[in-house]
This record gives structure tokens, sequence and C-alpha cells, in this order.
């Protein structure tokens, strides 16, 4: 493999579990993906599918005890991940590696000036002097469309709106212009016209700076406006792995064709266009920990399920690049392919 | 229409702020100012309008949860809003409210059957066996098995609690149910069964909901009217196919174009976002309050207010341009 397409990120492997009184519970089990410079991959699944913990796993941010990464690999810039110091994991975050959260108050002072905040790791990472990260920091408070960044970046976080300080913590994420950006839905608490500038800002950014991005999200309208590359996950597995075209179009596992069409769609027709439109629904609900089913786990809730589904399905690729995990995924694809499209 | 189920007319609340500073005068918020509209029985009325746009004041003023200060709101025929505490116990069986969080809504120390049955008691309809029965039923009816009636809120998901505070407000037969953000909590496996539970007992016992949300996409699935609220008013209000299909106000049309459509060959586009931020409802802008923001805004809107005026395609909207 050469340089040019050597991937940013390479996770192979990833199980990562919590110690409770209930014994080991697995909430990322076996998890695999590589992202390559300028990509975005979108992981997307509901409440409890594991998205959050493996971001959390990369970034070496869950406390360890209870969470401890059980096995497989993350390789970045050269380096194992799952076995790095906190030393070493210091240096990368902020730096080379960065993430941006829900909501922006959990990762800003509030007791501190934006634009310090922002020049902070500039002058820990790359050694700027507190002026020179001054200037840089109303620069990338410029590059957010944040008007009048100069004097803005003299505010302290609760003087600016939730949109407002989303791009501050954009800012501040990518300041030291790292190679990958983990994005923990961003935009879900922002209102729809909001969460549209910060998705074209964020879009502009990776585009000039070229950084992979990871986005975690439970919005598919999100991932098929800024994704390039998907992987859906359900109950701690990756259960199916496309490019974002080849996905919407013939998804391959059950639980991502019943979450296209369960979802509501803005621009479909309601009940109001007469007769009774039903939203099609995903029987049942995501099962707790410690109460996932041995072979796959979406057996409980899958209209497909057969004996068969004892045995968990290995993934398979079905077309280059399109892999998902089950037996009956060519049921799901005519289906898809017959159905609402 | 026929005679509505409610009726809102000129509805407004202002709050007062405390004063900054010695000179300056008292400040009011018109969180709510002037909103009207009517549900048909077995109507849905969405609502919907981005943070501080004022949707769940007018829900909770018309749950008399706190008062207008303006305007009147009649169920039924009667003006909710003079009765006396006493007389509006009367009339609270007819009107029930559903809202986001039902960790929130429901008491964590009270068993599942007797939170659904609480309604029932207290307003000396059913008691005994006869309680048990009709819990036993509503249970039923919003899809939770007997075996959860002695469990607590904490033991349910969020889909389950949700069905939970349905089966509570549907215990008196209400005419009318306010849900706020009934669904936006949930993921979107379970939206879609509360969603079509709700339509559900909307046919069968001819409800008439105001659906309070910021999804545009669940407001079109459920809803056959759309108010769209811009900073305390409503600025278009038509049939839910007309307005998703070609929506009139400049407001509306950047909402709908905003959202993300889960389909990427349509990506890329083109859109007409608004410019800049929501403005703060403590200073909104003046004459119409989205000129700051409108692509098409001239000279008048930056003074005068547009009425909400029906438009010849039978529609309501706000907006100078379309006079």
């Amino acid at each position: 493999m050469n340089v040019a397409t050597e991937p940013v990120l390479a996770v192979q492997g990833l199980t990562t579990g919590f110690d409770t009184a209930r014994g080991r519970l697995v909430a990322v089990n076996d998890l695999s993906f590589s992202l390559a410079r300028g990509e975005t991959l979108a992981i997307v699944g509901e409440s409890g599918c594991g998205k959050s913990v493996a971001a959390l796993s990369i970034m070496r941010l869950l406390e360890t005890p209870p969470a401890l990464i059980l096995g497989g690999t993350i390789r970045f810039a050269g380096r194992d991940l799952a076995q790095a110091d906190e030393a070493t994991m210091s240096g990368l975050r902020g730096a080379k590696l960065s993430m941006i959260f829900q909501e922006p108050m959990t990762a800003l002072n509030p007791s501190m000036k934006v634009g310090l905040q922002i020049a902070e790791p500039l002058m820990r990472h790359r050694g700027l002097t507190r002026e020179a990260a001054l200037a840089r920091a109303v620069e990338m408070l410029d590059l957010v469309r944040i008007p009048e960044a100069a004097r803005r970046a003299e505010d302290y976080p609760h003087r600016m709106s939730g949109g407002m300080r989303q791009r501050v913590m954009i800012a501040m994420a990518l300041a030291c212009e790292p190679d990958l950006l983990i994005a923990d839905e961003p935009t879900t608490a922002l209102d729809v016209t909001i969460q549209a500038q910060v998705l074209e800002i964020l879009r502009a950014l990776q585009a000039r700076m070229g950084a992979a991005v990871i986005l975690i999200t439970h919005d598919l309208g999100v991932v098929a406006e800024v994704a390039d590359r998907v992987v859906v996950m359900y109950a701690g597995h990756k259960v199916e792995e496309a490019d974002v075209a080849s996905l919407f179009a013939r998804p391959r596992h059950p639980y991502t064709h019943g979450l296209m069409r369960s979802v509501p769609r803005v621009n479909a027709p309601g009940r109001a266009s007469g007769g009774r439109v039903r939203l099609p629904e995903i029987a049942g609900i995501v099962p707790a920990l410690d109460q996932r089913p041995p072979g796959c786990p979406f057996v409980p809730r899958c209209p497909l399920a057969s004996a068969r589904c004892a045995e968990m399905p290995p993934l398979a690729e079905h077309s280059p690049g399109h892999w998902a995990a089950c037996w009956h995924s060519d049921a799901v694809g005519q289906a898809a392919g017959a159905g609402h499209a | 229409m026929a005679t509505p189920v409610l009726e809102v007319r000129d509805l407004a609340k202002h709050f007062n702020l405390a004063r900054e500073g010695l000179s300056a005068g008292r400040r009011t918020v018109r969180a709510v100012d002037g909103v009207s509209f009517a549900i048909a029985a077995g109507e849905t009325l969405g609502l919907v309008g981005e943070s501080g746009c004022g949707k769940s004041t007018v829900g909770r003023m018309i749950m008399r949860l706190i008062d207008p200060s303006a305007g009147t709101v009649t169920l039924d025929g009667t003006d909710v809003t003079k009765l006396s505490r006493a007389r509006m116990r009367a009339f609270r069986p007819r009107l029930q409210m559903i809202f986001q969080d039902p960790y929130a809504s429901l008491n964590p120390r009270m068993t599942a059957a007797a939170i659904v049955g609480e309604p029932l008691l207290v307003h000396g309809v059913a008691r005994g066996a006869e309680l048990r029965e009709r819990v036993a039923a509503l249970f039923a009816r919003v899809g939770l098995r007997p075996d959860q009636m002695a469990l607590y809120p904490n033991q349910f998901s969020g889909g389950q609690r949700q069905r939970l505070s349905i089966a509570r407000a549907l215990a008196l037969g209400p005419r009318l149910i306010v849900a706020d953000e009934p669904v936006s909590a949930l993921d979107v496996s379970i939206q879609a069964q509360v969603v079509n539970l709700l339509a559900d007992l909307q046919d069968e016992h001819g409800l008439a909901y105001l659906f309070i949300a910021h999804d545009l996409a669940v407001v079109r699935t459920i809803s056959h009217r759309v108010a769209v609220m811009y900073l305390g008013r409503i600025v278009e209000l038509a049939p839910t196919e007309d307005l998703f299909n070609a929506p009139r106000h400049p407001y509306t049309q950047a909402l709908l174009s905003a959202v993300p459509v889960p389909d990427p060959s349509r990506r890329g586009a083109k859109r007409v976002l608004p410019q800049g931020e929501l403005p703060s409802p403590i200073a909104p802008p003046p004459g119409c309050h989205f000129h700051p923001r409108c692509p098409h805004a001239v000279e008048r809107c930056r003074s005068e207010v547009p009425a909400l005026r029906t438009l010849a395609d039978g529609r309501a909207a706000a907006c100078h341009l379309l006079d």
C-alpha cells in the first residue's frame, strides 16, 4: 500500500465493553472500518447501537474502568490507539485528532473567552505565541462565518446562541488542521435552518483542509446530504457498509431497510393527501445490552428471520464496497428494489 | 368547517422582563402575538417553527397551564380563559396534553396502572373492578401488555413511556389532545409506531389534535393543516399538501428548503437558506419579524407588520409581497 492510498484511520476488530454489576457487557462488537483522507464516513444507528462508544473508543475518552477495549486495533498516525498511553493521546487530541459533540457547552469552558479557547490548542500543539494563536483564532471564527469575528473572540460562550457555540466548537476542533474529525450528532440540537448552515460550514472546511470526518448521527437526511460512505450499526455490530448512493438505492440489511422506510419524509405526502398513509414500523425495540440474543441481534424484530439466523451471519460483499451481515440480504435487496425506492 | 372543537382567537402572551439598569424602561417579550386558528373534530393542526417561535407557549395557554395576556380559547363553544378554577376542572377531561419527555411527565413512584387510572379516579369516573377493567382496556389499546401494569415508568423504554402517557391522556375520553413534540425524543423506528398509534386513535375517536413539533417530516405525515410560526406570530396557515408542495411565505420556503432529505441523489439541490441567526424574541426586528433574513425584503417590510391574510387560493399568509 503506498502513502497516497493508505487510510487515515483503520479500525480492525474493535470490541469495547463495560464491567457492570450485571457482568461484562459488550457495547461494540468486532467493528472494522477505514477512512481515507478527505472522506466523510457516517456511522448510523439508533440509541444503544454503539456508535458513540465506538467514537469515544477511538478518542480514548472512555473511563477505564468501567469501560475497556477488549480487542482490536485502531491504526492512526502510525500508531495503534488501542494500545496508546494517555500522554500519547493528549498529544494527538486537538492536534491530529479532534471531536465535536452534540452539546457544545460540554466542550467549551464557560469562564474563558472563546478566542482564547480556540487559541489554546494552537499554543500547546503548534507552539504558536499567544498573539499569533489569538490572531489565528479570529481567522478560524471568520472561517466558520461568525460575523465580527474579532469582537466575538472576546465573548464568553454564554453570550452566544446554540448555533454560534457549535461553530466555535468546530473552529476549536479544526484550528490545528487535524487529520481526523469525529462529529457526534453535531447538529441534532440545532434548529433546522441553523443545522443547514453548520453542515455547509463543516463541508467547506473539510474540503479546504482535507480532513477525514466520521459523522455519527441518527438522521438519515443528514447522512444523505454529507456522507461519502455509511456504516450502519445495530446492537453493537456493524450490519451494513456501503457508499451512500448504493446504500440508499438498495439497502441489503433488513434493519437498514426498515430504518429507511420508517423515517418520515418532508417530500412525501402524508395522510392529508387522502387515505391512510402509514409509516412502516420496525416492530419491537433495540434489545438492552444484557438481553442481546445469540446470533444475529436483529432477529426479534426482523421480518425475514429464519432458523439460520441463530448463527451470526458474516459480513458479505454484494457489490464492490457494499457489505451486509445478513443471511437473507438478497431478499432485502429485492424488497427494496421493488418497494418504495 | 363544521363547529370547531377548538377555536383560538387573537391569543397573546407577553412576559415582562426585569429592568436592566435604572434608566431602562420595562421590557416586554411578546412570546405569542395575536395567534388565531381553529381545529375540527378528527383533524390535526400541525404547529411548527424554530426555537423561541412561541409554539409551545400556545399549547400551554390552550391547556391553561399559563394564562394568556389577551385573546380567547374556545372549547366546544365555551371560552375557557374566563373559567374559574372550579369550572375549569369540569372542562379538564375534554382537553389533554402529551409532552416530549414522558419521563418528566410521569410520576416515577406510581405504577403504570395507577398513572393511567389516576384521571379516572380523580374525576370519579370509575373505581375498583371497573377501574381495573378500563385501565386494562387502555393498556391493550395503546399496545402495552397487561403484565406491564404493575411496572414503574423507569422499567419502560422511551416509546413505551410515550404509549403510557397516551393511555393516560385517553382515559377520560378527551375532545382535544395537545401534543408537544410527542415523538422528538424517540428513535426513528419507535417514532413511526407512536405516530401511527396517534393517527389510529384519532380516526377511532374523532379526536382533534394540536401537534406541536419542529420536525417538518413528522408534521407532514400526521397533519391535515399546518400553521408555521416565527417569533410569536403565525406567518402561514394552509392545508398540509399545499403548504409542503408550494409554500408561499418566504420563511416557510426557507424552512422547508433547510430540511435534509434522505435521498443522496438530491444532494446539491439548490437551497434558499435564511441568512443569519434567529433574532432574540426579546428584541424582534420591527415590521415583519423575518425581514432581516428574508431574501425578498423591501422597505415596507422593515416598518409595517404584515397581517395574516387569506390569499386567493384559500390559504393564509402574512407577507406584504403576497398582496
